[in-house]
């Protein structure tokens, strides 16, 4: 299903509001809104106005520097492009199966990203907007803000990133940008003394999941019409699975159901993907749109991450996310949710998962071992697909025989929810904005949106609360017609045209 | 039997024989002066300059001035180390020396010293030269984005190895290092893994291949102790280099 108001048919006549950028997400992206005489929406278009190049300027290095070099592209979920690299690498250097120590080794560190990340996103970045309303007082708005009203709820916000980031720290050697994990295998595994550290602590972790759970659940019962309908759009669905059908964030097969839930495709070995999955590019975006190639563009774009995931599988493997997993699937008895804002519920039903995949691993003598790499027969071409905290994240390589890249595809997961964040800011648009005056709070609620996607827009920007942010009307004659600022403390005013 | 001839290094005694150079005789004696383009093993070179002290006021070389009984050598103090940091930004910049991603990063004594002089910014505009990698050796990578010219290598290669592999061509600016071969590739020349040449570049130039962040964070040389703790950390490099297991090196860097 699509609203229809990505192409206006006369823009030059309409007036041109922009929300520049986007805050409170990761990376650097903007929303730009044509309305016409009366105020009503007729165009609206999410555009990801940076350009990295990482694909480009890859090519023409060593193999064995990937991994720690294209994991820069973020510094919220580097372990994922460091993991999708690192297996694309295994494939080059001819790793039939890691050893043992080596794949639990990197899952702890995916798992323990995981967690972070959904940590981080929920309480820092969303929080704010759920505890306080889409259009609440800007300048408590923040984390800060909810630091002071739920002092509690914050401090396990804070502390359960920490975990993840400790989790990833043992395991990678630093927080951020690490280099644990290397084609075949790691370069270190865990000693006695850091698991002991990271078991002290995993129980409250545990516990802390379960409170979120609960506290989105709370949510949702509060205000069931707003969280079941806004920005509520239909779509499929693509996300990896197990052999078994379980969910798996490090590795699997792919699945898509379309937006009823039957099974499009399922176990499809994700080196076939460029099969199923393709890509359209439109003009007015830096970003592709991806589309399933068996229902065509129109049709057949889809959305990735934590309420794919959570619907996608048949279970999780582990017993309390499982069962909020279960208890999700029933509150719309059993139909698809579609719904933005139960990325929020999904979301933290994966950090569930991964605290109980992270004590299970903690518990696991394999993590200790010595055997770290397993080699076997050079091949030319590596494709590494892993479940990053924000969806599928694909890495395609070709090496030549002289150990040098030759060619590059990645595709991240936001760039797979191109299409479904636009129509999410969409339906929104047309529901809250078309026909009244601009205000920040209800601006905000284009942005409340796209957080639920916790897209990463992927650049050096990581400001925290309020960013800068300037909206400026533009009549059909190209005259300035309004302007609204709101500044770096969340205040607003309105400057002279 | 007299005493050994001695000078002061920055108030300390050092002992030195007959024809050895200042740096030479800081590094027998445990003193650490910054040093890039000198290495115990070689005759000096004198390019870097990063070494550079006053010898009774007057500035000097240190790996190429002689020792000299009771000369008044001063090196740890702001002034000549912010020639230095100034000597470390301009090397920074001319190459293309993108830490983050380089295997050689805390292995590398321009990183070390760059630390350890307090460096934290490159200061001057970049040159981003284009250098492209010469891959071609079925061992060893030639990333020449990396080099500071400082011509271990060519030493070595010639003194050592025998094979006079490596050169710096042209002049001044355009200095740059080539590969003595009939098509410039190092493929087509007789290096193997094994050569002095390819354990003694001090930054990221040459490289064993496919052994790139073997070695977890915590464990590399400079993971341990800055560079100024250890007067001769060409050798802990070079271990590094040659793929010595590091799991139980010494606090000082060295294998047990």
């Amino acid at each position: 299903m699509s609203y229809g108001l990505e192409n206006a048919e006369h823009p030059e006549t309409l007036r041109r509001v922009a929300i520049d950028p986007v805050s409170r997400v990761e990376g650097h992206g903007k929303v730009t809104i044509l309305l016409d005489e009366d105020d009503k929406v007729r165009q609206v278009r999410l555009h990801v106005v940076e350009f990295r190049g990482f694909e480009r300027f890859i090519q023409g290095r060593p193999y064995w520097e990937v991994p720690v070099m294209v994991q820069r592209l973020c510094g919220i979920c580097p372990v994922s492009h460091h993991l999708a690299a690192s297996k694309a690498m295994d494939a080059i250097v001819g790793t039939r199966r890691l050893t043992p120590t080596a794949e639990k080794v990197r899952r702890l560190m995916h798992y323990g990203q995981m967690l972070q990340s959904h940590a981080l996103h929920f309480f820092h970045l969303c929080s704010p907007d759920l505890l306080f309303g889409f259009s609440s007082d800007v300048a408590r708005r923040n984390i800060v803000g909810v630091a002071a009203a739920h002092p509690e709820t914050a401090r396990r916000g804070v502390l359960l990133r920490r975990f993840g980031q400790e989790v990833i720290r043992v395991t990678a050697g630093k927080r951020i940008h690490g280099t644990g994990s290397i084609p075949g295998g790691v370069n270190k595994s865990v000693t006695r003394e850091e698991r002991d550290v990271l078991l002290a602590d995993i129980y409250d972790i545990l516990a802390w999941s379960r409170d979120a759970v609960a506290l989105v659940k709370q949510l949702h019962g509060q205000d069931p019409a707003l969280y079941n309908s806004f920005g509520v759009f239909r779509s499929s669905m693509l996300s990896l699975v197990s052999p078994g059908g379980d969910m798996d964030f490090y590795d699997g097969r792919l699945r898509a159901r379309d937006e009823a839930g039957a099974i499009l495709f399922d176990q499809v070995d994700y080196r076939d993907y460029h099969a199923h999955i393709r890509e359209e590019v439109k003009p007015w975006s830096y970003m592709k749109f991806p589309f399933l190639a068996a229902l065509g563009t129109d049709k057949g774009w889809y959305k990735v991450g934590p309420l794919a995931r959570v619907q996608n599988c048949d279970q999780i493997p582990t017993p309390l996310a499982d069962a909020e997993r279960r208890e999700f699937v029933d509150y719309s008895g059993g139909a698809p949710i579609h719904a933005p804002l139960a990325y929020h519920w999904a979301r933290m039903i994966e950090m569930l998962h991964a605290a109980e995949t992270i004590k299970d691993l903690l518990h696991d003598d394999d993590i200790l071992g010595d055997d770290l790499v397993s080699t076997g027969e050079r091949a030319r071409e590596g494709i590494g697909v892993i479940e990053a905290p924000r969806g599928t994240l694909i890495h395609h390589y070709r090496v030549d025989d002289n150990d040098l890249v030759t060619m590059c595809n990645l595709i991240v997961s936001t760039t797979h929810n191109n299409q479904a964040m636009n129509e999410a800011i969409r339906h929104v648009a047309k529901r809250y904005l078309s026909g009244h005056k601009l205000t920040e709070g209800l601006l905000n609620h284009i942005e409340v949106a796209i957080r639920a996607f916790d897209p990463c827009l992927s650049c050096a920007t990581h400001a925290l609360g309020q960013m800068a942010l300037e909206v400026t009307l533009v009549g059909a004659d190209g005259g300035e017609l309004d302007r609204l600022a709101r500044h770096g403390d969340g205040t607003t005013s309105r400057p002279a045209p | 039997m007299s005493a050994p001839a001695t000078f002061t290094l920055d108030g300390r005694a050092i002992a030195f024989a007959e024809g050895q150079t200042i740096l030479q005789a800081a590094v027998a004696a445990g003193a650490y002066i910054p040093h890039l383009c000198f290495h115990p093993d070689f005759k000096p070179h004198g390019s870097c300059k990063v070494c550079t002290v006053t010898v009774g006021g007057r500035h000097a070389a240190s790996c190429t001035t002689r020792a000299t009984a009771g000369a008044v050598v001063e090196s740890d103090t702001p002034a000549i180390n912010a020639e230095r940091r100034a000597l470390v930004q301009m090397l920074f910049v001319e190459g293309n020396h993108f830490c983050p991603s380089c295997e050689k990063s805390g292995d590398c004594k321009l990183q070390a010293t760059a630390y350890d002089l307090g460096m934290v910014s490159p200061h001057f505009d970049h040159f981003y030269p284009d250098r492209p990698v010469d891959a071609s050796h079925p061992e060893l990578l030639l990333d020449f984005n990396r080099c500071i010219l400082c011509s271990l290598c060519v030493r070595a290669s010639r003194d050592v190895d025998g094979k006079n592999a490596f050169a710096l061509a042209w002049r001044g600016i355009r200095t740059r290092l080539i590969v003595n071969s009939r098509t410039g590739k190092l493929a087509d020349t007789n290096v193997t893994a094994a050569d002095k040449a390819a354990h003694v570049c001090p930054v990221g130039v040459i490289l064993p291949k496919r052994r790139g962040f073997a070695t977890p964070l915590g464990r590399r040389v400079f993971d341990l102790k800055p560079i100024s703790a250890m007067a001769d950390a060409s050798a802990a490099v070079a271990l590094a280099e040659a793929g010595e297991p590091r799991r139980d090196r010494q606090s000082d860097g060295r294998l047990p």
